[in-house]
């Protein structure tokens, strides 16, 4: 897997500190590192971007090698760190890994971290593979050390979670920190020392795009022909699957760009002589398209850059072989044959993803759902497996924006809607990575929600990460190995101590699965005014192994489709008129029994 | 070689990532180039997914077009039809034939085709279809369905049984070795 040989980069370019936060498509990255750590290395899932960014600073101030990862939308709440840290430099190598998702396929926005590198004058590496992956990530750090700065690493999805053989290295480098140095000019952050640091950046990029015109994964190919086309990133791995299927293309010259930023001009250059017009294919924004209208105009050139800014090639998702060969076809007019006629489909109802059978958010958003009916209420929802609450039938997802927002959407909302009852949905992790903030805010501004922890402790979107109330850590991966055991070697923090020590004075931890008592609390903290807190406590079915499972009594039965209607498990349907359970999906969290009016549904047997 | 194109596809959490890497490193041991591209993430929760695997002398995209798959391979068979425009002229599908209805389905908003595995034959596909969720019961378990699935497949592959156990070995861990050996065999010999 691309994350795995980007790991491993890391962990043979001597890496000594690893530091992330768990996003779809980076997680394995850091995951890798921590199963392949021999103990040298201090790998942690932080609480949030912006600390990881500033754990990694700190251990690369320090002469360590510190990486860093996140997906592109943490890039976001690490940003402050990041533009200073661009300012301060660091003395280790330092690489912040921030993966792309083209599509999106499972992310907010289609942001791109290139042009994050852009903003942030930071240089970065754009891998097209799992095996460049691997190559680049030692590139990057010995970039890094040079310089004396920071440099990104953006990998998309399809490098990411793409697969393939990759050789590595057997030596390693040992890189041993001198320790933290004293030096205030250095390390502390002023006005002045800005300004001077401002001038020798804007200096050293348009050098160091020079220099990097002879990167090995900056190439160009001269042709005979006056066409040429430039991509990055898995579009290049798809323009080289095309190019053997178009004849005409034999003529055309190429130019790979791996480092979108500094521009590689010399090289531009070297690819832009003698050429009238040029294709640029690349994924989110048109960052070399830009950069070579850039190069043409500054060098008076008198070549057309085709690309998404004139309609030809697509602004938004995905590229694949296939758009990729639709817009080099039209690029070189040429026809691309038919491809046979594709067999008809029948009629497929859509699959959207669902919250799993078992899955105890169901069980707390229908507590809420009942507790709150024919009562005017806003749900505000957030980043996770919860965001599935939104799906009919339960429909509990009313906003979700980014990780945190639902607290303080929530306190918005409420002060403008003043009759309604604003309720904020968290999971676990995203209350410690950055809901904890809108609480006090809350709080201190006297603003009057109803929040909701959804604690299954764990990250389970991305994979079932520990987070600081579960007590376990990325190191306990390599302390495992070494005891055999694996024990809480962490203290748990406690979200209700951390509720209570902020001030809010109902805070009540309900099971989720005892919906008489979930929804008797919700009642009474509907009734009150101020913050008020539940925390609905159950695990992630994935933590557990099924419950004993539960079975439909036909006779029973009055295919009222209460159970359908309502609660949404994707292990209940209709068979033959009457509600059945599909016991290899059932996990026995026994919500569809105590919704039944009729005692139809009951436990039976043993799990499978 | 030229290329070889399968696809893995079925509901997420159905174990679609764990047959990709047992037919990944199956290839991978027997000399292949090979490009397996998965998904991750949302999808992942009980909705539509699909892995691509492709082999041969030198892979470079890991995604499949349309109308490039050799095989594929599904857990579902509504899953089967939706991605029956990847199918090669030619090509082969396997799949298992337990349904789960999708939630637009439960909730009465769409309806499960009918006869779902006649339709696809109807435009002239080949199709296996397998009760592979009775085979991995016989098994030992229900989880195994995707090795029983990856049994059948190996039927139309030139490789020999050995490289699959092999690759099998490698991929589970050892407590479930013997029953998902025995999940491989009742698929293949099905």
């Amino acid at each position: 897997m691309g994350n795995e040989a980007a790991a491993f980069g890391a962990i043979h370019a001597g890496v000594n500190v690893v530091a992330g936060y768990p996003g779809t498509p980076s997680t394995e990255i850091l995951e890798t590192v921590a199963k392949n750590n021999d103990g040298s290395i201090h790998v942690e899932w932080s609480v949030n971007e912006k600390a990881a960014m500033e754990v990694a600073a700190g251990a690369a101030y320090s002469g360590a090698r510190a990486l860093v990862t996140m997906k592109q939308v943490g890039l976001n709440v690490a940003a402050d760190p990041l533009m200073s840290l661009s300012y301060v430099g660091v003395k280790g190598g330092m690489v912040v890994v921030s993966a792309d998702d083209p599509g999106p396929i499972s992310s907010q926005t289609e942001q791109d971290t290139r042009t994050f590198a852009m903003f942030s004058k930071l240089p970065v590496f754009d891998p097209s593979s799992p095996e460049e992956a691997y190559q680049m990530m030692k590139d990057a750090f010995e970039l890094s050390e040079k310089i004396g700065s920071p440099v990104l690493f953006r990998p998309t999805t399809r490098v990411c979670h793409g697969c393939a053989s990759v050789e590595i290295s057997d030596s390693y480098d040992k890189n041993i920190p001198d320790g933290f140095v004293k030096d205030t000019q250095r390390w502390v952050i002023f006005p002045r020392t800005s300004f001077l640091n401002h001038q020798k950046i804007e200096k050293r990029n348009p050098e160091l795009g020079k220099e990097l015109s002879s990167y090995r994964f900056n190439t160009v190919t001269k042709r005979s022909g006056r066409k040429g086309i430039a991509a990055g990133g898995i579009s290049w791995a798809y323009l080289n699957e095309v190019l053997t299927r178009i004849p005409e293309a034999k003529d055309v010259s190429l130019f790979r760009v791996g480092t979108p930023f500094p521009f590689p001009e010399k090289a531009a250059l070297e690819f832009l002589d003698g050429l009238d017009e040029v294709l640029c294919l690349e994924e989110l924004d048109p960052v070399i398209e830009r950069a070579l209208i850039y190069t043409a105009g500054k060098y008076h050139l008198g070549v057309t850059i085709h690309g998404k800014h004139d309609g030809c090639v697509r602004t938004a998702g995905e590229n694949s072989p296939e758009s990729v060969l639709s817009d080099v076809g039209s690029f070189l007019a040429v026809k691309i044959p038919e491809s046979r006629k594709l067999p008809e489909k029948p009629e497929t109802p859509v699959r959207p993803p669902v919250l799993c059978a078992g899955c105890p958010h169901r069980a707390s958003f229908y507590a809420v759902k009942q507790a709150m009916k024919g009562k005017k209420a806003v749900f505000c929802g957030d980043i996770g497996c919860y965001t599935l609450g939104n799906a009919a039938p339960l429909d509990m997802v009313d906003t979700c924006l980014c990780m945190g927002a639902d607290v303080t959407i929530a306190q918005g909302i409420k002060a403008v809607d003043k009759d309604t009852t604003a309720f904020s949905f968290i999971g676990d992790s995203t209350f410690f990575a950055s809901g904890i903030t809108g609480v006090v805010n809350a709080v201190y501004n006297k603003n009057d929600i109803i929040l909701i922890v959804l604690d299954n402790s764990t990250t389970a979107m991305t994979g079932h990460q520990p987070h600081p109330g579960t007590g376990i850590t990325m190191m306990d991966f390599f302390e495992k190995k070494k005891e055999g055991i694996r024990e809480d070697i962490a203290n748990k923090v406690s979200i209700e101590q951390i509720l209570k020590g902020i001030g809010v004075e109902f805070v009540e931890t309900v099971d989720p699965f005892d919906q008489k008592k979930a929804v008797e609390t919700v009642k009474k903290a509907a009734d009150l005014s101020g913050v008020r807190a539940i925390i609905f406590k159950a695990p992630c079915i994935a933590l557990e192994k099924p419950k004993a499972l539960y079975e439909v009594d036909a006779d029973r039965c009055k295919s009222c489709h209460k159970c359908i209607n309502e609660i949404g498990c994707p292990a209940i349907s209709m068979k033959d008129g009457k509600a059945f359970i599909e016991r290899t999906l059932c996990y026995g969290c026994s919500l569809c029994e105590q919704v039944c009016p009729f005692d139809a549904i009951s436990q039976k047997g043993g799990a499978l | 070689m030229d290329t070889k194109n399968v696809m893995i596809v079925g509901v997420g959490g159905q174990g679609s990532l764990l047959a990709s890497k047992l037919l990944g490193r199956m290839l991978l041991d027997e000399g292949f180039d090979v490009k397996v591209s998965e998904v991750h993430g949302m999808s992942q929760r009980g909705g539509s997914v699909v892995t691509y695997v492709r082999y041969g002398t030198k892979v470079a995209s890991p995604i499949i077009d349309k109308g490039e798959a050799d095989y594929i391979v599904s857990f579902e068979p509504l899953e089967a039809a939706r991605w029956l425009p990847f199918l090669k002229e030619g090509g082969q599908i396997v799949t298992n034939t337990q349904e789960i209805d999708p939630m637009p389905v439960i909730t009465g908003a769409m309806t499960y085709p009918e006869n779902i595995v006649e339709k696809m034959k109807a435009t002239g596909a080949k199709v296996d279809a397998l009760d592979c969720l009775s085979l991995a019961k016989e098994a030992g378990s229900s989880k195994a369905v995707n090795i029983v699935l990856m049994g059948r497949l190996s039927h139309y592959f030139d490789m020999p049984e050995e490289s699959w156990m092999k690759a099998l070995e490698a991929s589970v861990p050892p407590k479930f070795l013997e029953m998902n050996k025995k999940a491989f065999v009742l698929g293949r010999d099905a």
